[in-house]
C-alpha cells in the first residue's frame, strides 16, 4: 500500500517536471533570444544561453525611431487604465443592483446579462463600428474605452456573486444608523469587496492590454497604435531581417504588466480572504 | 415623492443596472438587430446600403473560403478544446496531489497563460521557424527532419494547435480551485469502501467538479470560433487558406473587401452556430452535470 502510494507520487512528479520543462521551455527560449546579438539569434542549433548578455537590445527598442516603442506602451497604458476604471465602477454599481434589489423582471434581466457573456463580438463588431464610425470616433481611443463604462457581464456576474455572500444584517445596521442607498454602497459593500474588485480590475486590465481585434478596427495612425497592433506590425515585411531578438524584447515588455500584477494580486488575494472573514 | 416598497425597489433596482441596460441596448441588442438588417443589404461603407434580400447567404453557400473557413475552424476546436481541457484537468489532479514544490509546478504551468495574445504569436512565429526554429531543434533530438511549419499548408493549423495547448494553465487553475471545493469526507469514504481511483473519480471526484466543467467546455467552444490574434499577426489565413479561421474571413470580408453585408450574413450565421452549440452541450449535460442542492435554474 505504502509502495503503491510512493511509486504513483513519484511518477506524478516526475510527468511534472517533464511537463513543466516543455512549458517553460519557449519563455526560457524568449529571454535568451532577447539578449542575443543580430547574428547569434540566427544560429542553428540555437544556443541556450547568449554568448554575450545585449542589454542594449532593450534600450534600442524604446530608442528606435521607426519602431516607436514608447509611444505603443503608453497608448497601451492610458487605454487599459480607463477600461479598468470603468468597467469596475460600473460593474461594481450594476452587480450590487443585482444583488440587493429585488426589482420587478430581474430575472430576465439577470439571464438576459448573462446570454450576453456568450456573445462573440466578431457577430457585432460590424453595427459597432458603423455606429463609431458615424460618431467620428475613428482613430481614437473612445470605441475603446468608452463601452467599458456600461459594465461588462461577466464581471457583473463575478460581483454579483461576491455581493451575495455578504450578510444582510450589515444592510440592516446601515439602515438602523441612517445610512442613505448610496452610503450603504460606497461605505459598507464596496470596502469590503476589495479583493474581488481587485480581480476585476485585473482580469479587465489583462483583456484590454492583449486584445488586438478592436484596436485593429478603430485605430489607423501609428501614433495612436497599441502595444499588440504595433508589435504586428512589426513582424510584417517591413524589416528585411525580422529582428527576432527585438522582437522578443518587446513580447517580454508587453508581459511584465500583467506578470507585475499577477505578482502583487496574489498578495492581496490571501489578504482579502482574511479581510473577508468577518464573522 | 413617496414609493411604495416594491416601488422603491423597482425604481433602485433599475437605477443601479442602468449602465448595464444601457450598455446592453447600445452595444449588444442594437448591433444583433442591425446585423440582421444588414446581413440582408449589400453595403460598402461609402454608399449605401442597398437591399439584396437573401442574395449574401445564398453567395456564401456557393463559396468555397466561406465553407474553408468554417472546416479550418471547426477542425482546430475539435482537437485543440478536448485535449486542452482533459490536460489541464489531469495536470490540475497531478499537482493536487501531496507533492513537493507544489506552488512552484503551480506558478510554472499558468506562468505561460500570462503570454496570451500577440506576444504568444510572436514568440511561437519564432520557436516554429523552419531554419532556426527552436522547435525544430527539438524535434531533431529524436530524429525527425525539419518542418515548414507555417509554410506547410498541411502543418499550419497543426502549429496553431500545439501552440494553443500551452495556455492551457488558466484552465488548469480554475480546475485546482475546483478540485480543492471537493469534500475530504467524500473522497475519504470513498476509499474505505475499497473504491479504485477510477471510480473514485468518476463517481465522486467528476461529479462535484462538472458544472465547472461544463462551463469551461462552452466557454472554450465559444472561444476557438473566435481565433483571430494568430490568423492576423502569423499567417495571414495561409498558407493556401488552410488557416483562414472564420472570424478572419470575417473580418477580410468586412474591412478589407469592405462587403460588409456580407460579413453581417457571416456575423449572424456566428451567432447562430453558439447558440445552437451552447443549447445542444447544455441539453445533454443533463446527464453528467450534477448540481449540489439539486438542479440550478
Amino acid at each position: 500500500m505504502m509502495n503503491k502510494h510512493f511509486i504513483s507520487r513519484g511518477l506524478a512528479f516526475l510527468i511534472l517536471i517533464v511537463c513543466t520543462a516543455a512549458m517553460i521551455s519557449p519563455i526560457f527560449f524568449m529571454i535568451s533570444t532577447s539578449l542575443k546579438t543580430k547574428s547569434e539569434m540566427l544560429l542553428f542549433p540555437p544556443t541556450w544561453i547568449p554568448q554575450s548578455f545585449q542589454w542594449a537590445n532593450f534600450k534600442e527598442l524604446f530608442t528606435n525611431d521607426e519602431i516607436k516603442f514608447g509611444v505603443l506602451y503608453q497608448n497601451s497604458i492610458i487605454i487599459a487604465v480607463f477600461t479598468v476604471i470603468g468597467t469596475v465602477f460600473s460593474s461594481a454599481v450594476v452587480a450590487y443592483g443585482f444583488s440587493r434589489y429585488r426589482g420587478k423582471g430581474r430575472n430576465l434581466m439577470f439571464m438576459l446579462m448573462i446570454s450576453t457573456m456568450m456573445l462573440p463580438y466578431p457577430a457585432i463588431m460590424i453595427p459597432q463600428f458603423l455606429l463609431f464610425s458615424e460618431l467620428d470616433w475613428m482613430d481614437t481611443f473612445l470605441p475603446l474605452i468608452v463601452p467599458a463604462f456600461f459594465g461588462s457581464a461577466y464581471q457583473i456576474f463575478l460581483l454579483r456573486q461576491f455581493f451575495n455572500t455578504l450578510p444582510n444584517e450589515l444592510y440592516d445596521s446601515g439602515k438602523i444608523d441612517g445610512a442613505s442607498v448610496i452610503r450603504m454602497f460606497t461605505s459598507i459593500a464596496l470596502p469590503l469587496s476589495g479583493p474581488a474588485l481587485a480581480t476585476v480590475a485585473i482580469f479587465s486590465f489583462v483583456w484590454s492590454w492583449n486584445d488586438l481585434l478592436a484596436p485593429v478596427l478603430y485605430l489607423n495612425s501609428q501614433e495612436k497604435f497599441t502595444l499588440p497592433i504595433g508589435m504586428a506590425a512589426m513582424i510584417s515585411s517591413k524589416f528585411r531581417i525580422a529582428p527576432w531578438n527585438l522582437l522578443m524584447c518587446a513580447a517580454i515588455m508587453a508581459v511584465i504588466p500583467v506578470v507585475a500584477l499577477f505578482a502583487v494580486a496574489q498578495k492581496r488575494f490571501t489578504e482579502g480572504i482574511v479581510l473577508t472573514g468577518i464573522k | 415623492m413617496k414609493l411604495s416598497a416594491t416601488g422603491r425597489e423597482n425604481f433602485y433596482f433599475y437605477l443601479f443596472i442602468m449602465p448595464w441596460l444601457l450598455g446592453f441596448l447600445i452595444f449588444a441588442l442594437y448591433p444583433i438587430g442591425a446585423s440582421l438588417v444588414y446581413s440582408f443589404t449589400d453595403y460598402d461603407i461609402i454608399s449605401s446600403p442597398k437591399f439584396v434580400g437573401l442574395a449574401n447567404y445564398q453567395e456564401l453557400f456557393q463559396d468555397e473560403l466561406f465553407y474553408k473557413s468554417i472546416w479550418v475552424t471547426f477542425k482546430y476546436t475539435i482537437i485543440s478544446v478536448p485535449l486542452t481541457l482533459i490536460l489541464s484537468l489531469i495536470f490540475a489532479m497531478l499537482i493536487n496531489q501531496k507533492i513537493p514544490a507544489q506552488g512552484f509546478f503551480r506558478t510554472a504551468m499558468y506562468f505561460p497563460s500570462m503570454v496570451s495574445g500577440v506576444s504568444m504569436s510572436l514568440l511561437w512565429f519564432w520557436i516554429f521557424n523552419p531554419q532556426i526554429g527552436f522547435f525544430n531543434y527539438i524535434l531533431s533530438w529524436f530524429g525527425v527532419k525539419p518542418q515548414l511549419w507555417f509554410l506547410d499548408e498541411h502543418l499550419a493549423l497543426w502549429a496553431l494547435i500545439i501552440m494553443s495547448f500551452w495556455g492551457m494553465g488558466a484552465g488548469m487553475l480554475i480546475f485546482l480551485a475546483a478540485l480543492q471545493g471537493v469534500p475530504a469526507s467524500l473522497l475519504e469514504a470513498a476509499r474505505l469502501d475499497g473504491a479504485s481511483r477510477w471510480s473514485t473519480f468518476w463517481n465522486v471526484t467528476f461529479p462535484m467538479i462538472s458544472p465547472i466543467f461544463l462551463f469551461q467546455l462552452i466557454m472554450a467552444i465559444i472561444e476557438s470560433f473566435q481565433v483571430f490574434t494568430p490568423a492576423y499577426v502569423m499567417t495571414q489565413g495561409g498558407p493556401n487558406y488552410s488557416t483562414r479561421f472564420y472570424v478572419y474571413h470575417l473580418y477580410e470580408s468586412a474591412f478589407k473587401n469592405f462587403r460588409l453585408g456580407y460579413a453581417s450574413a457571416m456575423a449572424w450565421l456566428l451567432l447562430i452556430a453558439v447558440l445552437i452549440i451552447t443549447y445542444i452541450i447544455m441539453k445533454t449535460s443533463n446527464r453528467y452535470v450534477y448540481y449540489e442542492g439539486g438542479k440550478e435554474s
